[in-house]
């Protein structure tokens, strides 16, 4: 069943803390020149099927390559821009396909500026324009796929903080499965919009040896070259044996060592790991299949081994059985869109026998189903 | 000196008198007058003092930052020098010095970190303040500061002089919490238990100094320079003389001069210029007191 938005918005009252970006948007009042009345406005349709004199026929196509030429932003302010002039205020009802096609094939570039400039013409927030249309999951996914990286990094965490369980993964998934530019943007939007820092919250609502695992994670900033030191893959491979064999998950060295060695390092430990006592680390750490903490554990190593095959499975467990966890298949297919949506889309094939799409299809329904497929379809 | 070097030409004699009129340097041996080896390395030392003074005042700060923390760790020094350039710089400028390690060093700086103070009980602190990036904003919320404060005390009373620094709600706090909100945390410790929260950190010094150099920076500096200049400060005192100098002459040195002269009750230059000489003093001096 749909899950409430509530627990994506807290304050009914103002959604700005989802919507605004950091710079207060200009108070631009609508150019006179420019606007018709609802009313005399093309109708959207129409709209997509002639281009505008003199803009070039590409710009039009909702698969346009990706160009952040001068020419190409004149086009989004014209025909995106007048797409949403007429979705947003036409008091006509919404229409969500222009919403789809429109932010569902833009990069992330394209999409903050078309953000940028809806914000400077129409002085609000596109995303609080947006929220006040559409709601439930189709929303979700709207609002964390139209945000920059970082910034949805940052919503997602503060949201995860809040409501924070054992065995709850954004958190390591956002730290282990981003480089060390993306989780330091990603702080740094945090400390911008919630005006604390990220460490911060992840430790006062975190309990307990999760706390020493993922304070650490999240403020890690790791060394990003391929340099290894064999030896000492080889002796930490041997110290990560050792503490669990006496299920000492918690002790300090092995948090040290997650959290701390850069990750051409960490393969290397791992796979000196696999050689030497002859089978993944991973299958040491499934001997309490309750256990959370060993979850979490498995998480971090498979977010760094092999992340296409850890996002799959968490979007297959979303699909899987009755009902959806639409949260985790947004997360999912959002986060990954721009990175390695592709490998997990084969990863999905290879080990369910049924491309993704046709899953989630199957499983979801409405705008919130044509939105996925159509983040799905970008590749 | 380098002007003799050409009047002097193809006149020894000069020379000679000038050896002979330096007898700290030259003592007669003979019939030559011969180097004192003691003050040649006194004079490599203070030369070799001015040039890491200059050297130092010239890098960028984060690459400064990091090489300072690289000589700390590989050298065995006490985790101060750590603890300083971690509570002490902007969060900006940790990052820098971070990602300035990483460039020099092909590590991070919280894996160095973490493997050398690996069996030391400080070590959840030491690698929790470097990896901090902290709000820098002044917003700071009251009930928080006071529960924390709260916590702090009930932390100091069951540790019982104990592992105060191993304590997680303790590192929790220092590690994470802005400093405007620890400020704020501290005046509450205060108003709540009667004392300083310096004071109940007795015999932890890790923790001790975090404190000191979160909340007041500059009384640190001054109690640092200060212990570089008593009698028989060690070799690493009197390093923190060029260190703090260096990096604090852009940032807060009014301020050092100011905590010194409260504390002590005399100026620093004074101070400084009757313990350093020739170069290094000038150089000293002028970062100090400035224009």
């Amino acid at each position: 069943q749909k899950r409430a938005i509530h627990s994506f918005t807290p304050r009914p009252v103002s959604r700005s803390h989802i919507a605004r970006t950091a710079s207060d948007p200009r108070q631009a009042p609508v150019p006179d020149g420019d606007a018709q009345g609802p009313l005399q406005r093309p109708g959207p349709r129409r709209r997509l099927r002639q281009p505008p004199q003199g803009l070039p026929r590409y710009a039009h196509s909702p698969l346009s390559p990706p160009r952040a030429s001068a020419v190409w932003r004149g086009a989004a302010r014209s025909s995106d821009l007048s797409g949403f002039f007429s979705v947003c205020l036409s008091g006509w009802g919404t229409n969500e396909a222009l919403i789809i096609s429109i932010l569902g094939h833009r990069d992330a570039a394209q999409r903050r500026a078309i953000r940028k400039h809806y914000a400077d013409t129409y002085g609000e927030e596109l995303l609080r324009s947006i929220t006040d249309e559409i709601s439930g999951d189709f929303e979700r996914a709207v609002i964390l796929w139209t945000l920059d990286p970082a910034e949805r990094d940052a919503v997602l965490a503060n949201e995860t903080a809040k409501k924070w369980h054992p065995g709850n993964p954004v958190l390591v998934e956002i730290a282990c499965a981003r480089g060390s530019k993306q989780l330091f943007a990603a702080r740094q939007a945090y400390h911008d919009r919630f005006k604390r820092s990220l460490e911060e919250d992840v430790a006062a609502h975190v309990t307990g040896d999760f706390r020493k695992l993922l304070v650490p994670l999240v403020s890690s900033h790791r060394y990003e070259g391929p340099e290894v030191n064999t030896r000492l893959a080889h002796s930490e491979a041997k110290l990560l044996h050792e503490k669990i064999e006496h299920k000492a998950y918690g002790d300090d060295e092995v948090i040290r060592i997650l959290t701390t060695r850069s990750k051409a390092q960490l393969l290397a430990t791992f796979n000196n790991y696999n050689d030497t006592f002859g089978h993944p680390i991973t299958k040491d750490l499934k001997a309490d299949p309750k256990d959370e903490f060993l979850k979490t554990l498995r998480a971090v190593i498979r977010c760094f081994t092999c992340p296409d095959r850890y996002f799959e499975k968490v979007a297959r467990l979303a699909i899987a059985g009755n009902g959806t966890d639409e949260n985790s298949l947004t997360r999912v297919i959002t986060t990954r869109a721009e990175v390695d949506l592709k490998l997990i889309k084969e990863a999905y094939q290879k080990r369910n026998s049924v491309p993704l799409e046709k899953a989630v299809a199957g499983d979801t329904s409405g705008d919130y189903e044509s939105m996925l497929l159509a983040l799905l379809g970008k590749e | 000196m380098v002007a003799a070097l050409a009047n002097w030409r193809r006149q020894p004699e000069k020379r000679s008198g000038f050896r002979k009129s330096f007898p700290g340097l030259f003592k007669q041996h003979g019939v030559i007058e011969r180097c004192e080896d003691e003050y040649m390395l006194h004079l490599a030392a203070e030369f070799s003092r001015f040039k890491n003074l200059m050297v130092l005042w010239a890098m960028h700060p984060w690459e400064r930052d990091a090489r300072l923390a690289h000589h700390v760790l590989h050298q065995a020094h006490p985790a101060a020098i750590v603890v300083e350039v971690a509570c002490t710089r902007s969060a900006e400028e940790l990052l820098g010095a971070r990602k300035a390690y990483m460039a020099l060093f092909h590590h991070s700086l919280e894996e160095d970190v973490a493997y050398r103070a690996k069996d030391k009980p400080y070590c959840s602190l030491l690698v929790g303040l470097v990896s901090a990036y902290r709000y820098e904003g002044p917003k700071v919320s009251d009930d928080t500061a006071k529960a924390e404060a709260k916590a702090l005390g009930a932390a100091v009373k069951s540790a019982g002089g104990g592992k105060l620094v191993e304590n997680e709600e303790v590192v929790r706090i220092l590690t994470t919490r802005s400093k405007p909100h620890l400020v704020q945390t501290f005046k509450y410790y205060k108003e709540l238990h009667g004392k300083y929260i310096e004071e109940d950190l007795g015999s932890e010094e890790a923790l001790r100094e975090a404190v000191q150099c979160l909340a007041t920076p500059e009384r640190y500096f001054s109690q640092v320079m200060a212990a570089a200049l008593r009698e028989g400060a060690d070799h690493h005192g009197k390093e923190a003389l060029a260190r703090v100098a260096v990096t604090r002459s852009d940032v807060d040195m009014d301020g050092i001069r100011a905590a010194y002269q409260e504390q002590f009750g005399a100026k620093l230059e004074d101070a400084v210029a009757g313990s350093a000489h020739g170069h290094f003093k000038d150089a000293l001096v002028s970062l100090i007191v400035g224009k």
